[in-house]
């Protein structure tokens, strides 16, 4: 996600958004009005889902039916789902119905309907990356979190949509159109995982998979008002992701409430030795750490991030959460990550530079999309990837190439890391005093749809409050706090030390129960 | 770091990276790229003489993501066959590309 307003040429994404918005426009003008439509509905909690099933009074093929009428009603208009796999979706769920006939002990997610963001592979089924490039592909292997939810009894409903190659900060990127935040559908749902935020808070999914690079989990969820994890960086396994940047992907899960999210969390923890960065650290059972109450952590507050920039309703609406903290006994104080303002600058260059060496595997050889008759080998590589990438890809591609190539890769790249260093080391220093920090997720509420970004600062602001626990390798959470006067939610981002995501889990679950 | 872009280091960049841009594209590629380096020369305000760079989460001590080597083990990998099948040109062993040596 992420970028300056100079990154966002609107009219230059994916699929005619331009012509389907004025028709979509006139047909609103013949029929509503008034009121924004909202597509919110709250889905049972997994807890209840599963006691369901377990006691045979829902069937998970009847569940997964119901999901799926659902998704044929809302996802014309929402355009969250990219892709459906039923076929593998109703086998599951017959399995799990069979297992709960016989009365055997059902896994933790027996049953449970969920979507996947569609940077994740899995067998078989379409894996776009929200780019054209990879039209067609057919993936012949599961990634690993996957591979886990379904072991874990979840049933996949199918590949949600996103930003292309997760780079974005509206879902406007995708090269298959962009997707309506359920709350307001003339606002954007955030990005890059638009899809998983919205499929949640549409009840087309109970829970979904994302990745977060700079902040493609936590911002899309503040915009829907479910919750996003952020986890440690290492603590979920990348294998099958298709990489964006590699020290700063992550994949983690969107619920509708806080425990639910952590149950997510539990399942696909865990050290992967398909992936060398995934950390070897115990999984703890992060239901049950959600379940402790806050009372008595030390929660800071950094004055960097209520700086200028920050919308007056999201400030008043996170002092309220802060407030709420206090009420339950956490001890709140200011603390500085004196760095923050270098944050967006360094996330760019490392991001940029990760992502021209990761997408450089996309050469029209192996997979996806091949340039018509090229006339010879490199005209093959270089018309397939021109053709295959949208504005946004390529600009990004541009910036790291330059960052890395000769002469520059000090003034850059380097200098870019050294910065990266001093950032985490404000948040280690930080977390000497403090159990958690809390700050807004986003500066402002979700926007429009389209809408020109007049004002730099605040989308700077917009990134800076998640890119720096990116860089960090920090992890988070954030969770509904209260809304705005024009009921968009606003949501609160909850930052812990590395592998303390139990402490996230337990602030936000505060709030969460403060019902702000 | 304050160097400006040229249109003729856009598409030496667009080269190395194998995109083949169209004239319109060089043109706004070239004002986004200034834009934007303007923009991060910001972080020449710091002075980060001695700060070692950090690549990695798991260099610092507290992330314990052990970056680990498996053990070096034949393990079986994805089936030819289906690797093949996505292959815009194949013959079922390699990968066709366009001829690369003119005879």
């Amino acid at each position: 996600m992420i970028l300056p307003a100079l990154f966002i040429h609107r009219g230059e994404t994916g699929s005619g958004y331009g012509r389907q918005a004025a028709e979509e426009r006139k047909a609103r003008l013949s029929s509503e009005a008034k009121a924004p439509e909202s597509y919110v509905e709250t889905p049972k909690t997994l807890a209840q889902l599963r006691a369901e099933i377990a006691a045979g009074t829902t069937k998970a093929t009847d569940l997964a039916a119901s999901y799926y009428a659902r998704i044929e009603k809302k996802n014309p208009r929402l355009n969250v789902y990219l892709s459906l796999t039923k076929e593998r979706a109703l086998a599951q769920a017959a399995r799990v119905d069979a297992q709960a006939a016989k009365g055997d002990p059902l896994p933790p997610l027996a049953g449970i309907p969920v979507g996947i963001k569609d940077v994740l592979v899995m067998q078989g089924a379409p894996a776009t990356a929200g780019s054209k490039i990879l039209e067609g592909y057919r993936p012949p292997y599961d990634a690993t979190p996957v591979a886990k939810l379904e072991a874990a009894g979840a049933v996949l409903l199918g590949k949600l949509n996103c930003d292309e190659f997760a780079m974005g900060s509206s879902n406007e990127n995708s090269a298959y159109g962009p997707v309506r935040n359920p709350v307001d559908t003339e606002r954007v749902p955030g990005g890059s995982s638009g899809g998983s935020a919205a499929a949640v808070a549409a009840n087309m999914a109970v829970a979904t998979l994302g990745s977060d690079t700079g902040g493609s989990i936590r911002q899309p969820a503040s915009f829907c008002g479910v919750v996003g994890v952020l986890p440690t960086y290492g603590r979920v396994s990348r294998y099958g992701l298709i990489a964006f940047a590699s020290s700063l992907d992550r994949v983690g899960p969107f619920a509708a409430n806080v425990r639910d999210a952590a149950t997510m969390l539990g399942v696909i923890a865990g050290h992967d030795p398909k992936d060398a960065t995934s950390s070897p650290a115990p999984v703890p059972d992060y239901a049950a750490e959600s379940d402790k109450p806050a009372a008595g952590l030390r929660i800071g507050v950094p004055a960097e991030y209520f700086a200028e920039g920050l919308d007056p309703e999201v400030r008043a609406a996170i002092e309220k959460g802060i407030a709420a903290l206090k009420t339950v006994g956490c001890a709140v104080k200011p603390v500085s990550l004196p760095h923050t303002k270098y944050a967006i600058p360094t996330y760019y260059l490392v991001a940029t530079a990760e992502a021209s060496a990761n997408l450089a595997r996309f050469d029209g050889v192996r997979y996806g999309y091949r340039t018509p008759a090229p006339e010879n080998l490199a005209a093959m590589y270089c018309h397939s990837r021109d053709d295959g990438f949208g504005a946004e890809v390529k600009r990004r591609i541009l910036l790291g190439t330059y960052a890395l190539s000769a002469g520059y890769y000090d003034a850059y790249y380097r200098k870019a890391q050294q910065v990266r260093r001093l950032l985490a080391e404000d948040f280690l220093r930080a977390f000497n005093e403090v159990d958690a920090i809390v700050t807004p997720t986003t500066p402002t509420a979700p926007f429009k749809l389209g809408e020109k970004t007049g004002d730099p600062l605040a989308m700077y602001l917009a990134d800076i409050y998640t890119v720096t626990a990116s860089l960090a390798g920090i992890c988070g959470v954030t969770v509904p706090c209260g809304k705005t006067s024009a009921a968009l939610p606003v949501g609160m981002q909850v930052l812990a030390r590395h592998l303390n995501e139990g402490t996230a889990f337990r602030v936000a679950r505060a709030v969460e129960a403060a019902k702000l | 770091m304050t160097a400006k872009v040229t249109a003729s280091d856009v598409e030496r960049v667009a080269e190395l990276a194998h995109l083949d841009l169209k004239p319109e594209e060089t043109a706004s590629m070239l004002g986004n790229l200034n834009a934007i380096l303007d923009y991060v020369a910001e972080l020449n305000e710091l002075d980060t003489t001695g700060v070692v760079p950090l690549a990695q989460i798991s260099e610092l001590e507290s992330a314990s993501s052990a970056s680990v080597s498996r053990a070096d083990q034949v393990l079986p990998s994805l089936d030819r066959a289906i690797v093949m099948s996505q292959s815009p040109e194949t013959d079922g062993a390699f990968f066709k590309v366009p001829k690369v040596i003119e005879r």
